[in-house]
């Protein structure tokens, strides 16, 4: 036997191609069947390979078995499923004379039609999250509970009551016409970036995991770049926000995967190349008349990728700040122009901003006024961190909160 | 140095384990046979056991599809090691990743030879 080589995450990256291929083929009624031949074939694959040594050409075997399992399947079922409709047994044996298309483009097209169908605006976006991670990025149960920080249970019913849905609203698997796509792209921007912030702000230790999150977020969206429909400018803005945003990862979080707040953070660490490929998307996206959330989060995450405290960077960051609140309120949002605000026009103006938020159930609002008092009254100051200590939910936010206090 | 079959029967994988778990399942199991492979004690017998479109043939002659639905766990495969006794292949056998699932065994029979020594 010679040692093999075989391509990291191979029977991920054909598993999601296989299982959005299947269940487009078979509809979403039979979603659990697409999901059971695709892991079939993985088992295949992974009892016959392990033993006999990897196929000369690993994923033309993969495509081929799987395209067995589901003739396999149908005929069985075809024959043993007779006490069923005769509606059922023609949509069988129609399928059955149908091949199963594992073509580069039909692969291609139906994951772009799944991502559309998965999020669909009449699902919850908890369960677009999981379904995505699911169908679209090959994940399993365990790996997805992982990231969500839950138990399997959880995962599997949040995954079953999705797929009810998907069945009763009876959701079609196909890309939505152009003058729809605007609108139906939304959603699908919207769980791409969920489920980034799902990894880059995990508290999941399992960095690889983490950062496969981030990954898998950044290819879903550049597959609606590289398809001429869905490369809009919006979509190319949130590749490049997610390119910035994604170069500082391994500067973000140390080895014991807790977090390391930006002005500690060791540069060097900084990926270059992803701030270079942020910068090309963003001037992709610096087409057509729209300016979206993302153009302007993108514009700040390229600012965030410049360290040095230039007069022109905290005033353009005001600014983008200014018209991302107009455009859609958020208090976190609010609470980071107060922040930037504080570097343009010094502690005491904003400390007058931060008071009319009053956000007074948001730890990062006693954050905020703890760092803005800092210096000013130091006492009121760890009041205030203390305050914020008591809101904070999450392990990383009160550590970080616990070191301010102990440095007065 | 006699020949002993290792047979494999676990659980259904797919049920449980995710893509990227079984393809790390898999590289272990290359890495244990590659091992066994350097030392002489392996080389290159054996086969994974298709369980999908599996067949049952009965004594009356009927045939069923299956075994489907009453078994819980599948004859996943098997290898053939080449060791100094039962024992030994036993401990081959230990580094076997199938016996990382709880309930899956390994099981070791000597196969016979032709030539009456057994």
């Amino acid at each position: 036997m010679e040692q093999q080589e075989i391509i990291p995450h191979l029977f991920r990256t054909e598993y999601r191609k296989i299982v959005s291929v299947l269940c487009r083929h078979f509809g979403f009624g039979q979603i659990e069947i697409a999901e059971d031949l695709a892991s079939d074939t993985f088992v295949t694959a992974a009892q016959t390979w392990a033993i006999k040594g990897l196929p000369p050409n690993p994923t033309a075997w993969l495509y081929n078995v799987a395209k067995n399992k589901a003739k396999n399947y149908l005929r069985r079922n075809a024959v043993f499923e007779s006490k069923v409709s005769a509606e059922i047994q023609r949509i069988s044996a129609e399928l059955y004379e149908t091949a199963i298309d594992l073509s580069p483009q039909n692969i291609n097209d139906s994951q772009l039609q799944m991502m559309f169908a998965i999020c669909h605006p009449s699902i919850s976006a908890e369960a677009q999250i999981g379904l995505s991670l699911r169908i679209l990025c090959g994940f399993g149960i365990e790996e997805i509970a992982d990231a969500f920080l839950t138990n399997k249970e959880t995962i599997n019913k949040r995954l079953f009551r999705a797929k009810e849905k998907l069945r009763g609203q009876n959701i079609r698997i196909e890309l939505p016409g152009e003058t729809e796509i605007d609108a139906r792209l939304a959603p699908v921007l919207t769980t791409i970036y969920l489920l980034f912030n799902e990894g880059y702000y995990s508290e999941s230790r399992n960095k690889t995991l983490r950062k496969d999150l981030c990954l898998e977020a950044m290819r879903l969206c550049t597959m609606l770049i590289e398809n001429r429909q869905t490369n809009k400018p919006a979509v190319n803005a949130l590749l490049s926000l997610m390119c910035f945003h994604t170069s500082r990862f391994e500067a973000r979080i140390n080895k014991n995967g807790e977090q390391v707040l930006y002005d500690e953070q060791d540069t060097s660490l900084w990926d270059p190349e992803l701030i270079s490929k942020g910068a090309y998307f963003l001037h992709c996206a610096a087409s057509g008349t729209e300016l979206s959330k993302y153009h302007l989060e993108a514009t700040i995450a390229y600012w965030r990728t410049q360290k040095a405290d230039t007069r022109e960077k905290w005033e353009s960051v005001l600014h983008l700040y200014d018209q991302l609140l107009q455009i859609e309120y958020s208090p976190i949002a609010a609470l980071n122009r107060v922040y930037v605000l504080s570097k343009v026009k010094g502690k005491q103006s904003a400390i007058l901003e931060a008071e009319k938020l009053n956000l007074t159930g948001n730890h990062f609002y006693f954050t905020l006024l703890g760092e803005l008092y800092t210096d000013i009254d130091n006492k009121q100051a760890k009041l205030y961190f203390q305050k914020a200590l008591s809101l904070a939910k999450t392990t990383t936010d009160k550590q970080t909160i616990q070191k301010k206090i102990d440095a007065f | 140095m006699k020949e002993y079959m290792l047979i494999f029967r676990h659980q259904d994988g797919g049920k449980i384990a995710s893509p990227e778990q079984m393809q790390i399942w898999m590289q272990k199991t290359m890495d244990w046979l590659n091992g066994l492979a350097k030392t002489g004690n392996f080389e290159g017998k054996g086969n994974g056991l298709i369980f999908d479109d599996a067949r049952v043939v009965h004594h009356n002659k009927t045939v069923t599809n299956g075994p489907f639905g009453e078994i819980k766990e599948t004859l996943g495969g098997y290898v053939v090691v080449k060791a100094n006794s039962a024992d030994q292949a036993a401990e081959f056998a230990k580094g076997s990743p199938v016996l990382q699932g709880e309930g899956n065994t390994v099981e070791v029979r000597r196969l016979a030879k032709d030539d009456g020594t057994h």
